[in-house]
């Protein structure tokens, strides 16, 4: 998976959770949950359909990954480098 | 978007009356706008013609916000729209030296009165929309029987398009079954109208609150009854001015009668959370535990425990709840929010917790709540933890004695067996009813959350 396309999954599954989000103010570096006022159950649809989507487990204790854009394009990038 | 009121802040465009393209002239009606009381009629301040419309019908948009742009013999200005039930009455006569306007065509086609028909009684013999209007009157038509009320601003009565509809198309239904739903909660949608033409009448959502507060009623004396079948009785959203209104109210009357009397506390939260990621190893994303789910489920048990917090104020004594039912505090994205309750939460699982969390707030921001679920909580929790706050000291949601926060789990130095270490916390607080407790109790069960929130696997 190259950035731009862990970007763009990123971005459709953030869409669906929260369809009015503006994405296209959303830095690289903020904090997606105090952006987007993702509560707990939220960050959980999220984890669930990022999984599905790049076809790895994320873990409880990769949350941190995923805490802004950037950090989680690259661990997506990551995790399905792992995997092919 | 103009203010139909001091409370106003937003309305919801229902239905434009006209297109781009089309003339329109100072004092035509131009667009149909719901606000919290009732559906209102827009008209323009300008002559010229309609060049571009803003907004879509269905769309909801803050007071001055441009609806459209009217575009003038000097450029294109926003509508200055102004509400038809103003003080003067709005001048809707055309000239006769002028074609019917468009506004007034299109009123007359919805109507189904043919203009040529009509003998004007405006300057010159126009014909004015009282003229059509009287004609539609006369005949009694009944294409659109809830628009027969003549000389009134009339709801079009439709549901918007962004609201939650159970079947095609749009619904008809009038003004005051419409402010009757939002009052009551009742979801259009799953009305059967007893109208003409299906259309829903006041009677049928009066007959849809009583079944829901019957179901209601039941669920409070422990016997939770599914609603019929047929009716489901369901919680939609009402306007945010009327949910504010209702909070306004209630929290007032809270900080009215309620002597409150405060206590915090703070939970090192290492074993429960501890056992929450490995439970989590083992369970389906989807199901996974958040720490809320572990903190409620702790919540439910302490107030079996300590029975004198759990029940309700009524008629000057505290009456004990028969069985736990915990609220939890939804907030919803449009701002307000909405307290379902989880029954016999004492006796669920961390996992069904969880679980009936998780379907209960998708429920709530979708406006699928049924009334039974909406039912009166014996205590409730205010789990402020999402925000980034780490405590919060609540209000009491009246006749209920107590209400249960807890702020942001965070990561702090913390001794343990004499060594400093590193403990994720959090700080429960307990907002208590002094007529009905006093700080003694309230300290039994902040204490007893601890202890439950140490022992998480007998949860």
């Amino acid at each position: 998976m190259t950035p731009q396309e862990a970007r763009s999954m990123l971005e459709t599954t953030l869409r669906e959770i929260v369809p009015d989000a503006s994405l296209a103010e959303l830095g690289g570096s903020a904090d997606l949950r105090q952006e987007l006022e993702l509560d707990s159950l939220d960050f959980v649809e999220l984890v669930d359909r990022l999984s599905k989507r790049a076809g790895f487990r994320i873990e409880d204790d990769d949350a941190d990954e995923l805490r802004t854009a950037d950090s989680a394009t690259s661990f997506l990038v990551r995790g399905s480098a792992g995997r092919s | 978007m103009p203010s139909l009121g001091a409370d106003m802040d937003e309305g919801i465009l229902l239905e434009w009356l006209v297109k781009a393209g089309d003339a329109v002239h100072r004092g035509d009606i131009v667009a149909v706008v719901e606000t919290p009381k009732s559906a209102v009629e827009v008209e323009t301040f300008d002559d010229g013609t309609v060049q571009q419309l803003l907004v879509e019908e269905g769309q909801t948009v803050p007071v001055g916000a441009p609806l459209a742009v009217i575009a003038d013999g000097h450029g294109a200005a926003p509508v200055e729209a102004v509400p038809a039930v103003a003080a003067t009455p709005p001048v809707v006569a055309v000239p006769a030296v002028h074609p019917p306007s468009p506004v007034l065509r299109h009123r007359a086609r919805e109507l189904g009165v043919d203009l040529d028909q009509l003998t004007g009684t405006g300057p010159d013999g126009a014909v004015t929309r009282q003229d059509v209007e009287h004609a539609v009157a006369v005949h009694a038509v009944d294409r659109h029987p809830l628009d027969r009320h003549v000389g009134r601003p009339r709801g079009r009565g439709r549901v918007p398009a962004a609201a939650p509809t159970g079947r095609a198309g749009r619904l008809r239904v009038s003004p005051l079954a419409r402010r009757l739903a939002a009052e009551q909660g009742v979801d259009l949608a799953t009305l059967a109208g007893s109208g003409p033409g299906e259309s829903i009448r006041a009677a049928d959502v009066r007959d849809a609150a009583a079944a829901g507060r019957d179901a209601a009623a039941a669920g409070r004396d422990g016997r939770p009854v599914e609603p019929p079948a047929t009716t489901p009785p369901r919680a939609e959203h009402a306007a945010p001015q009327d949910m504010r209104t209702a909070i306004a109210a209630l929290m007032s009357r809270s900080n009215r009668e309620v002597p409150h009397y405060y206590l915090s506390t703070t939970i090192d939260l290492h074993a429960a959370l501890q056992w929450m990621h490995e439970r989590n190893r083992e369970l389906e994303i989807a199901d996974r535990l958040v720490p809320a789910a572990l903190m409620l489920a702790a919540t439910a048990r302490a107030a079996r425990q300590v029975p004198q917090l759990n029940g309700h104020w009524v008629d000057g004594g505290f009456v004990p709840a028969v069985q736990v039912r915990l609220g939890f505090i939804v907030s919803l994205r449009g701002g307000g929010l909405l307290v379902p309750a989880i029954a016999e939460a004492d006796s669920v699982s961390v996992v069904e917790t969880m679980a009936r969390v998780r379907d209960l707030t998708r429920r709530a921001r979708s406006g699928r709540l049924r009334a039974s679920e909406l039912a009166e909580p014996s205590i409730t929790v205010s789990n402020l933890g999402e925000q980034g706050v780490e405590s919060v000291q609540g209000v009491i949601y009246p006749p209920q004695v107590a209400l249960v926060g807890f702020g942001t789990p965070v990561e702090r130095p913390w001794a343990v067996d004499g060594l400093i270490g590193v403990r994720p916390l959090v700080t429960a607080t307990l907002a208590g009813d002094h007529r009905a407790s006093d700080g003694a109790t309230g300290a039994r069960l902040l204490r007893a959350i601890d202890a439950l929130l140490q022992r998480p696997e007998e949860l």
